[in-house]
């Protein structure tokens, strides 16, 4: 018998189709498709409102003469691709407009909220990550095949209860419960540290729930693999069983919800921040949509967006390093 | 139906059920019996704490709280379900659009949908609540429209997985258009997941209703539904708490009910019930009236693997299921054992039984189970552990997937010899590429530090065989080594192993669907029926072999010197399932010789002068020629 | 007449080509066997013979015209690898046979063909209202069988029938296809990977390696005297050539 047939087919050394080239060159493509399409939808945000979105945001009563000049100031009378120019040119150059109501610049209103909602949501992540890996890891192994029966029901049942109730409802019942009842901590703005404790644990408490629930089902899953079989057949210890074959894969397959959930995050501070009045992005653009003032709310769009696939990629990245073969299955 | 019972089985599925249909009633008789007590003004009584005659309290015009959270009921679950439609409406037509558009379309659908929902889902409201403005219509027109992309993406992967199966080809094949295939065969076949995942998004749409009114974006004054009493009672969350809790448990309750009922269908359609597999009698069932073999031949000390009467039991639904039913062989120094069998069989289990690793679920219990003369039946222990990973090997059926993906080949076949022999780091990857070598690998110092995926399938199977040998094995167990890998390449695996066997003195054990891959590369053959061992003979006596089902095996497939004008055996039947087997022989139902005896009374596998092994009543007696296939068909059906 | 002509047929996935300059006859109311390694092509063939693959370049003819792959009328048919999959779960198996019948036949004439078929492939016509669930292996590649052959077929393509079936099994379907092929005198393109199986059923042999067909020709004479190395190399891997069974 030949042993030259047996062989597999040689690794392409093409240098342009390095695996790790064509993957980073297709993943910063879409990125760039993806924000393209955000930044025309927002565009495309104010031309779709029905009626004169200058003379919605100044009031019935603002005269004519006014909604007219600001109009031209505008440049909504120009042709709508002279304007779509406009506007890219404009937030190349990182100028987002001005604000029709407080009449102050748009991308200065960012710079000053994008901080205090962005440590919000990276903090609450990071909270939840810290929770929901051991959790989920722990009740994996507690409840794999012909296991834990009781524990994984309750388990199971709590998680999902506590992950489907939505954030804000968490944070009314904390203000309630620390705030007015027992007046321990602060329910209002973000001055002390310790005014981040109520926002965070009402951000992290549902994703880390939902993650932990996953990690545990992956876990599980895992755990059937054949190359479980394969490693406890080489009799190694519980420990690196778990710890050294399992864990690994089973987080692969957790890290794409992970950033799911950390981009939500990042969406889910609006309605948290609400309630804590945090002076964060959040709680301006619902007031902005509110007041109509529709160039604050296209740059935040904008600014969520980008966060949110920036860490998208970001996670694709990472898997990428942790398992090779997602770069290949990601065609 | 079934699937629906079981659902209200569980606790948790039936307070679910109950729920969902308490709010769908509430929905309705609510806003018809309660609107006038719900709109009473009590100037008098304004942001009243809970009292007797207003349980939940009053707001700022003197309403209360507690009517009114139940007649918003049906306002609330109105514009959910509204959304819910939208989002199901326009997902569908997303996600099956690919399917019916063809390649080049469908793709650029699917991009869309693919940058869609990358976004967050309240962004996506917040973005369509600017474009179809503040108010209840532009709120659900928001929500629907946020939540289309993943209903669509969730649509397009069920499609997808449909569209992948042979039957959907099969119909394209005979000529169905596009149109019909997802009426008639895509759609029933997804109908299930997705309106389970409808009913979870109404649970999610109804959350995100309030969430929205709450944010003062959706319903407007005078109308009220929950979001908006919880917008109205947070400002007076200092005076009158229970203003803004009240509507927030109904938003939750509601919430829970549609998402749990959703979450329980869905357990009851794809995993079956939880906790009904009771737990086994703690005393095995009568099997000790099983072969009593006293055998002579194995008590040499060169005997490697001694297996006295093995039982492999499981919890099943219906009682214990016993796949192996009692199985004797010795394994001598050097020699290759083939064990082959229909699927269902019991050798995989046979195979994870003598190396202990049947899962914890099952129950493995033996008269004798001794490797190199220690008692595998004694408890887990570190001597032990080390023991199996030195001088025991396996080789299992799927080169494709008992690698790990996510570590090195070269750190994989390192790894026991770092826990067994103690070697470092270093070392032990220096004799993974050595034994990498030894298994004929080519540039084992380049592989070593190669991904599984990077691997050919036989290039696998050989890394694993060099993983076994990383100790100093006295026994390979190979379950089906070869069934996934093509002729050429399973030849050279065979190869492999004969050599290894020779040079070192080691004994194999081969599983393998195949007699004729078997009868070349063994000794000796066991035929596995229905978890019992039914014949064991040389297998240079294979053409001679006695047991009917053996002589059926052999003649069922066509080898290379088949009477062409004949045609081929045919075992009618099915084989027996290990959780209700028949009395009397278990192949009693298939088998041309069956008479009364055999029915009733089971045969015991008695061996001859030559230490050739039947259990069979008429073994060796002439077979009924030309079985008219009419008459197997018929004998299949029942 | 019903002869299956492949003319330098290339169908290419991306980068890979996969079927790669095939020029192969399966003569009119013979079986070809076409056997070689997984990934050397053979399916890939098969499905562009009924248009579910894209043929890249050259035709596939029958009887000299090219194969229709659109409209009801399809003269070729073809009956895939795993009974699991290619049976619509939700469908009784009447009315998976029924779907392929051409249409233009009342509902009792229809039902009437479907009875026909199911006891051609030797199955109780009492059982059409079954469910895939309830049938065996062999009964599901039975049914497939049927279905293949309501849409009066000329030429069958069967790619690897037996494969996914137990052996106590795959004998009773291949007797099938040898007595269905002598009686109806069907052209069959019979794709296999298992060179017995093939001696056993096919009158011709081609062999694929590559993408490419290295060899082609009577079965007695490619397994007897091949010529192609390749086709050496995959007879000496035949298990089970050293020793002669007994038959029952
Ligand atoms: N964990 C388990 N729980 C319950 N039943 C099981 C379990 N594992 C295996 N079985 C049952 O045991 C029987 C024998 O299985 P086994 O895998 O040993 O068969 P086999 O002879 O190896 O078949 P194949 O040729 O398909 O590999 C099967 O009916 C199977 O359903
Ligand atoms: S004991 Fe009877 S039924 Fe069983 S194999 Fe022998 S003859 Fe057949
Ligand atoms: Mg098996």
């Amino acid at each position: 018998m030949s042993l030259a047939s047996s062989v597999a087919p040689a690794p392409r050394v093409r240098v342009t189709s390095h695996p790790w080239v064509r993957f980073g060159v297709r993943r910063l493509g879409r990125l760039l498709v993806s924000l393209w399409v955000l930044i025309t939808a927002s565009f495309l945000m104010i031309h779709l409102i029905p009626g004169d979105p200058v003379r919605a945001a100044l009031g019935p009563t603002a005269p004519a003469t006014l909604v007219a000049a600001k109009r031209e100031e505008m440049g909504l009378d120009d042709p709508i691709l002279v304007q779509y120019w406009h506007y890219l040119q404009n937030l190349f150059t990182g100028d987002l407009g001005t604000s029709m109501i407080s009449q102050l610049p748009v991308s200065d209103i960012v710079a000053q909220r994008l901080p205090a909602t962005l440590s919000l949501a990276l903090l609450a992540f990071i909270c939840a990550v810290v929770v929901a890996v051991p959790l989920g890891v722990t009740m994996g192994v507690l409840t794999r095949r012909g296991h834990g029966r009781r524990t994984e029901l309750g388990f199971t049942t709590t998680s999902v209860i506590i992950g489907i109730i939505p954030d804000f409802l968490i944070a009314v019942g904390l203000v309630y419960v620390f705030g007015v009842s027992l007046g321990w901590l602060p329910v209002a703005g973000n001055d002390t540290p310790s005014s981040y404790i109520l926002p965070v644990f009402a951000l992290m408490i549902g994703p880390a729930a939902i993650l932990s629930r996953i990690i545990r089902v992956e876990m599980v899953a895992v755990l059937e693999a054949d190359f479980i079989r394969t490693a406890r057949a080489k009799r190694i210890p519980a420990r690196s069983l778990y710890l050294g074959h399992a864990l690994p894969n089973a987080l692969t397959a957790s890290l794409t919800l992970g950033g799911l959930i950390l981009g939500s995050m990042v969406a889910a501070t609006v309605l948290v921040e609400n309630v804590f009045a945090w002076p964060g992005l959040g709680s301006t653009i619902v007031s902005s949509i509110l007041n109509k003032d529709y160039q604050v709310v296209q740059a935040i769009v904008i600014v969520y967006g980008a966060t949110v696939l920036i860490v998208n990629t970001l996670v694709d990245v990472a898997l990428a390093l942790l398992d090779p073969r997602s770069m290949i299955r990601e065609d | 139906m079934r699937q629906l019972k079981s659902v209200l089985r569980t606790p948790l599925g039936l307070t679910a059920t109950l729920l969902t249909i308490g709010v769908l009633v509430l929905a309705v008789i609510a806003p018809i019996l309660w609107t006038d007590d719900a709109d009473a003004i009590d100037t008098s009584n304004i942001l009243a704490p809970p009292s007797a005659e207003h349980w939940a309290g009053t707001d700022n015009l003197g309403r209360d709280i507690f009517y009114r959270t139940l007649v918003a009921t049906r306002l609330s679950v109105e514009l959910a379900l509204a959304a819910t439609a939208i989002a199901v409406v326009v997902g569908l037509l997303l996600g099956t659009a690919a399917f019916l558009l063809g390649r080049r379309g469908g793709r650029l659908v699917n991009a869309g949908i693919n940058i869609a929902v990358a976004f967050p889902g309240i962004l996506l409201a917040l973005f369509f609540a600017v474009i179809f403005g503040v108010g209840a219509t532009g709120a659900v027109l928001a929500i629907g429209m946020a939540g289309a992309p993943a209903f669509g993406r969730l649509t397009q992967t069920l499609v997808a997985g449909i569209a992948a199966r042979d039957f959907v080809a099969a119909a394209q094949v005979a000529g169905v258009g596009r149109l019909r295939i997802l009426l008639r065969h895509v759609l029933p076949n997804i109908g299930e997941p997705l309106a389970v995942n409808a009913t979870i998004s109404a649970g999610g749409a109804l959350l995100a209703f309030a969430g929205l009114s709450f944010l003062g974006l959706g319903v407007q004054q005078p109308t009220y539904d929950w979001g908006r009493l919880l917008f109205d009672g947070i400002s007076s969350i200092y005076v009158n708490p229970w203003a803004a809790l009240v509507p927030g448990f109904a938003v939750i309750i509601a919430g829970l009910a549609f998402n749990l009922f959703g979450e329980s269908v869905a357990k009851a359609l794809g995993v079956g019930v939880v906790g009904g597999i009771p737990k086994l009698p703690s005393v095995a069932a009568h099997l000790d009236d099983v072969e009593p073999v006293e055998d002579t031949r194995h008590s040499t000390d060169d005997v490697v693997l001694d297996v006295r009467n093995l039982r492999v039991t499981f919890p099943g639904v219906r009682g214990p299921i016993r796949p192996v039913r009692g199985i004797s062989f010795a394994v001598r120094r050097g020699e290759a054992i083939g064990v082959v069998g229909e699927s269902g069989s019991g050798k995989s289990l046979t195979a994870l039984a003598i190396s202990r690793l049947v899962d914890d679920s099952g129950r493995v219990e033996a008269d004798r189970l001794e490797l190199l003369g220690d008692d595998l039946r004694a408890a887990d222990s570190k001597a032990q552990r080390q023991m199996l990973g030195t001088s025991l090997a396996m080789v299992f059926q799927d080169p494709m997937t008992s690698f790990n993906p996510t570590q090195r080949m070269g750190r994989q076949l390192a790894e026991s010899s770092r826990h067994h022999q103690g070697l470092s780091k270093k070392d032990a990857l220096e004799r993974a590429v050595d034994r990498l070598r030894s298994v004929r690998i080519t540039e084992p110092e380049k592989r070593a530090h190669q991904y599984p995926h990077e691997f050919s399938g036989g290039m696998r199977q050989r890394a694993m065989i060099g993983m076994g040998l990383m100790g100093t094995p006295a026994l390979i167990v190979a379950d089906e080594p070869t069934t996934a890998l093509d002729v050429t390449v399973q030849q050279q695996v065979l190869d492999l192993l004969a050599s290894i066997r020779e040079a070192d003195d080691v004994a194999l054990i081969l599983i393998s669907h195949d007699v004729t891959v078997v009868g070349e590369v063994c000794d000796r053959v066991l035929v596995m029926y229905a978890g019992r061992i039914v014949e064991d003979l040389r297998a240079a006596d294979l053409a001679a072999a006695q047991h009917p089902y053996t002589r059926a095996l052999m003649a069922a497939v066509p080898d290379m010197h088949t009477d062409l004008d004949q045609p081929l055996a045919v075992i009618p039947g099915r084989p027996v399932d290990p959780s209700d087997v028949p009395e009397g022989c278990a192949y009693a139902a298939r088998c041309p010789l069956a008479s009364a005896r055999c029915r009733t009374e089971d045969p015991a596998l008695v061996a001859d002068a030559a230490g050739h092994r039947v259990a069979c009543w008429h073994a060796g007696e002439p077979l009924p020629l030309e079985i008219e296939d009419r008459e197997l068909e018929e004998a299949e059906a029942s | 007449m019903s002869e299956l002509r492949f003319d330098n047929v290339t169908v290419r996935y991306g980068s890979t080509t996969a079927v790669d300059d095939v020029s192969l006859t399966v003569p009119s109311g013979q079986v070809l066997g076409l056997v070689g390694e997984s990934g050397s092509g053979k399916s890939t063939l098969a499905r562009a013979a009924v248009g579910l693959a894209p043929v890249d370049s050259g035709t596939i003819l029958l009887d000299g015209k090219p194969v229709p792959t659109r409209g009801r009328r399809r003269p070729l048919q073809m009956v895939f690898q795993d009974p699991y999959s290619s049976l619509d779960p939700r469908m009784s198996i009447g009315e998976s046979v029924a779907e392929a019948i051409p249409p233009g036949l009342s509902r009792a004439e229809r039902r009437t063909e479907v009875e026909r078929l199911l006891e051609l492939v030797h199955l109780d016509p009492d059982r059409l209202a079954m469910r895939p669930a309830a049938l065996s292996g062999g009964q599901r590649q039975r049914v497939a069988l049927a279905r293949a052959l309501a849409g009066k077929p000329e030429v069958i393509v069967a790619d690897e029938i037996t494969s996914a079936l137990d052996v106590s099994i795959q004998g009773a379907v291949l007797n099938l296809v040898r007595e269905l092929q002598r009686e109806l005198g069907l052209t069959i393109l019979f794709i296999s990977h298992n060179l017995a199986v093939v001696r056993y059923v096919a009158s011709h042999v081609a062999v694929m390696h590559h993408g490419r067909i290295v060899e082609q020709g009577p079965t007695g004479h490619v397994l007897s005297d091949p010529d192609h190395d390749y086709t050496r190399t995959l007879l000496a891997a035949v298990p089970g050539q050293s020793q002669s069974k007994g038959s029952l």
